[in-house]
């Protein structure tokens, strides 16, 4: 009987509760659900139903024409939105790379590549950035903490655009910097051997295999050899350098890079082949005049000088080739350490051609399927598109019109020319679509110049004709367009890259911003968007990339992440493992950081001690980045969630120097600090 | 027909006689069946959060979790640690560490006994089922304990101590603290734990309506 009842009780008691449960669980959803849908529903209804009048009463207050309210909405992107490109913009003499949404032109963040830059904690102490940026030093220990860069190059597989990684040069130094697309970080910088300066960098090859730099300015070679101006033609050289890319490590390695030496022409922009005309290398060059300069000589300045012929060469190279003899025996020699194939060899070898070209030609930019090299001279009003089929043919065929002053045959102009189109007065830069239109960036009437490209993509009558010109403010430069310089361009945007704002911004003084015009190309008529200023430098090269290719980490993925190594550092700091340890004239201290401290706070050394403090800021938090920064002793690191940093330090200056968390991390971020204690050395 | 069975062999119960079992093998199948089937809801419930925590502020507009397992804690607990260190609260991993070391031999031990009952004909039954009958409510409880235990036992040397008063959170639905909207939902695991309750309560009934009749005097129809 009792068992009976307690059943009854109990099974009575537990639906009870269950039903309960049911009951208040599903209002508990209803009411989540209702939250977020009546937030997004009542302000939604009230925008629209007040759009039209008041969007027209706005462009009416702020005199907007039509035009410019359909490029107001072409660009606005609210918050929380993201961009559908991004653009990898070379930054200029700041040495940095920009990256900026398109079509929303908002600068997301300007990467460190060449040059210290304090809020990414680059070059301000830390172990990892200062061995980098030493890697990128003169070897006779001259430091080098700017740069000019100027031609960004992400990945590419098969041609396109991977978002792994991104290159870009020095043209300062001739130097070639790595940025990890994971974090956005630089990870390599290469001072090439050799040269000092290079325009022609950095580009690569459809799969990766090789980053492209070739010297601008011709210096002896060997670089560290003294010759004089007179000794030009028989001691200066130029130089194709092959830095050969290991993706599995994410660097650039010495095994299978090599140089090919080149004369002293100035070689300029490069090109990759890609599709039919993978394998190749297309570089233009400024003064096969082989002039000197000399104006307070008497002599013609390098301005004229340098453009005094008709004609100069572009250089054919044969990559696939060139590599093959790279690794045989006996043809190449080593100078400074890397393995150079003479001028001798690449002509016997069959490695180098030239092809004449306008006057002081600027970009040699292929066609997405590799049938065209398009070369624009700065001097010239045409574009002069080269056909690769043809010029395999004249080079099957021997057919030259002659060799040059070093014995490189020169392929007959008239038979690889595959049709020649007047642009305009200055064209630099061609980038292309995806449907066979091709942008010439016109630099002297500053316009951008869109035509169609000859068959396959246009046939007829339409092919290689000019179809629209669209002023851009001021004197454009480089121009860049969707994915325009793959095998697979998008269309829609190209960016005018231009080199002079003049009255395009409010007046901030003498030296005036850039200016990156967003144009849309997908419409019928290009359409000028938006004006972006840039006031960090003076940019060249942009790449623009479907922003869905990257895929960025939010935060390291462990804790105790080295980003120079990209894995944990066997050295980093743990929770509870922190400590302070002393030696013999050493303190070496592992510290971790997270919100809203440091731990250990108080650090005495003595003077004289050599510092070393191993930091892990064991956040895991999206943006839960500190700083870690000790007043006068010109040290701070970055330290974003997961990273495990180290910086080594002499503590010469005794007394007491709080250190504290330069990101505002917290709410108690000013309380985020600590003490290092120098006791002086009385001895 | 058979021999009387009596009424005091209170452990075990009557046995089915052979030919009822041939006759009516229904009837004595299905209170096995509900038990074996509340058994195996009770297992797999350890592989299902049973409670969650989600808190909501405006630099995390993802809202930061933690979900509750028997024998573990997932989610966001780094983060939420770290945002109770502001407040003087404990880490969550000290919280039930015993309950959660036990969990997994305590519900198969539960699992076991609820499986008794397919040899156990007798009321006794019921003594094996009640502590997974009452699971559900023990685990609430407990999580109740070590929230009250959390939450007014808060550091007073903390940077925020003075901000905030001891608090016990909420076990199910919205509660505030400081800047964050705290909700705590009931998981999967917990509804599971549930059902097997209810179903172990229901393979009673039937477990008695098929056993009852077999104790001499107790069934009308024998």
């Amino acid at each position: 009987m009792f068992i009976r009842r307690v059943m009854g009780f109990s099974s009575l008691v537990v639906l009870l509760i269950a039903g309960l449960f049911i009951v208040s669980c599903q209002n508990n959803s209803a009411n989540g659900d209702k939250k977020t849908g009546s937030n997004n529903e009542t302000s939604s209804v009230e925008q629209n139903g007040n759009m039209a009048a008041g969007a027209e009463q706005i462009a009416k207050d702020r005199n907007l024409s039509p035009k410019d309210v359909e490029a107001a909405l072409k660009t606005y992107t609210p918050s929380g939105i993201y961009d559908d490109y991004l653009m990898f913009s070379s930054g200029g003499h700041s040495g940095q790379v920009f990256v900026i949404g398109v079509p929303s032109m908002r600068l997301l963040k300007v990467i460190a590549a060449f040059t210290p830059e304090p809020w990414q904690g680059f070059g301000y102490g830390s172990e990892e950035s200062a061995k980098l940026l030493k890697d990128g030093d003169m070897k006779s220990g001259t430091k080098l903490r700017w740069a000019d860069t100027h031609h960004p190059a992400l990945t590419e597989t098969n041609g396109e655009y991977d978002g792994q990684y991104l290159f870009i040069n020095d043209k300062a130094n001739a130097r070639v910097a790595l940025i990890d697309l994971r974090d956005f970080e630089t990870k390599q910088i290469i001072k090439t051997p050799n040269i000092i300066s290079d325009h022609g960098s950095t580009f690569v090859t459809p799969n990766s295999e090789y980053v492209i730099q070739s010297s601008q300015y011709a210096t002896p070679l060997p670089f560290q050899e003294y010759a004089t101006m007179d000794e030009y033609q028989e001691k200066f050289r130029g130089v194709m350098a092959l830095h050969k890319f290991d993706r599995e490590k994410g660097r650039i390695v010495a095994e299978g890079s090599f140089q090919m030496e080149l004369p002293p022409y100035w070689q300029d922009l490069c090109d990759a082949g890609k599709k039919v005309s993978e394998g190749w290398i297309f570089c233009n060059s400024i003064n096969t005049e082989l002039a000197t300069g000399g104006i307070e000589q008497g002599l013609p300045p390098f301005e004229a000088g340098v453009s005094q012929r008709d004609m100069d060469y572009m250089h054919v190279i044969d990559l696939k080739k060139a590599a093959e003899v790279a690794k045989q025996p006996g043809k190449t020699k080593e100078i400074s350490g890397v393995k150079v194939i003479s001028l001798e060899t690449s002509i016997s070898e069959g490695l180098l051609y030239f092809i004449p070209e306008p006057k002081s030609p600027h970009g040699v930019d292929v066609a997405p399927g590799g049938e065209y090299l398009v070369v624009a001279g700065k001097l010239d009003t045409h574009a002069t598109i080269y056909s690769f089929d043809k010029i395999q043919k004249a080079i099957k065929d021997k057919n030259f019109e002659g060799n040059d002053v070093y014995g490189v045959p020169i392929l007959t102009y008239n038979d690889v020319v595959a049709a020649q189109l007047e642009i305009g007065l200055g064209p630099l830069h061609t980038q292309f679509d995806n449907e066979g239109n091709a942008y010439t960036s016109v630099f002297i009437e500053s316009t951008l110049a869109k035509w169609k490209l000859g068959p396959p993509y246009n046939e007829g009558e339409e092919a290689w004709t000019l179809t629209e010109k669209i002023p851009v403010q001021y004197n454009i430069g480089h121009t860049v367009c969707a994915e325009g310089d793959t095998t697979s361009p998008d269309g829609k945007y190209c960016v005018a890259l231009n080199k002079w704002s003049i009255d395009r911004f409010t007046a901030v003084g003498p030296l005036l911003p850039q200016n990156f015009q967003l144009i849309d190309v997908s419409g019928e008529k290009m359409q000028l968007l938006y004006d972006m200023p840039i006031g960090i430098g003076e940019p060249h090269y942009v790449q623009m990339i479907k922003a869905d290719k990257l895929n960025p980490w939010f935060v390291y993925p462990e804790v105790g992440f080295n980003p120079g190594t990209m894995s944990v550092d066997p050295d980093a700091a743990k929770s509870g493992g922190e400590k302070i340890v002393r030696s013999d004239g050493k303190v070496e201290v592992w510290m971790t950081a997270i919100r809203s401290h440091f731990n250990p706070e108080h650090i005495t050394v003595n003077q004289g001690d050599e510092v070393i403090l191993h930091i892990t800021n064991v956040e895991r938090a999206r943006d839960a980045t500190h700083g870690f920064a000790i007043e006068g002793y010109n040290i701070n690191l970055s330290l974003e969630p997961g990273e495990a940093n180290t910086v080594k330090f002499i503590a010469d200056q005794p007394g007491v120097f709080p250190f504290y968390c330069s990101e505002f991390c917290s709410a108690l971020h000013l309380e985020m600090m600590g003490y290092l204690l120098v006791e002086p050395d009385n001895t | 027909m058979n021999e009387p069975i009596r009424e005091n062999d209170l452990i075990f119960g009557p046995r089915i006689p052979k030919e009822l079992w041939k006759k009516e093998k229904g009837r004595f199948l299905l209170p096995s069946i509900i038990m074996v089937l509340a058994a195996f809801i009770l297992f797999i419930s350890i592989f299902f959060p049973y409670w969650k925590l989600t808190l909501f502020a405006p630099q995390y507009p993802d809202g930061l979790q933690a979900s509750m397992y028997v024998n573990r804690l997932t989610g966001d607990i780094q983060e939420i640690d770290g945002l109770n260190h502001y407040i003087g609260m404990k880490p969550m991993g000290e919280a039930a560490v015993l309950e959660r070391t036990l969990s997994i031999f305590m519900i198969v031990g539960l699992v076991l006994l609820i499986a008794g009952t397919i040899f156990v004909h007798s009321p006794f039954a019921l003594f094996l089922c009640i502590p997974a009958i009452l699971y559900p409510l023990f685990f609430l409880g407990d999580l109740y304990f070590w929230m009250r235990t959390f939450g007014m036992n808060l550091d007073s040397r903390a940077a925020l101590s003075n901000a905030i008063q001891p608090f016990v959170p909420p076990l199910l639905g919205e509660g505030k603290i400081a800047q964050f909207l705290t909700v705590a939902s009931w998981e999967i695991g917990l509804y599971m734990s549930i059902a097997a309750s209810i179903l172990i309560i229901i393979g009673l009934y039937y477990h008695r309506k098929a056993y009852k009749p077999l104790i001499v005097g107790s069934a009308p129809n024998s």
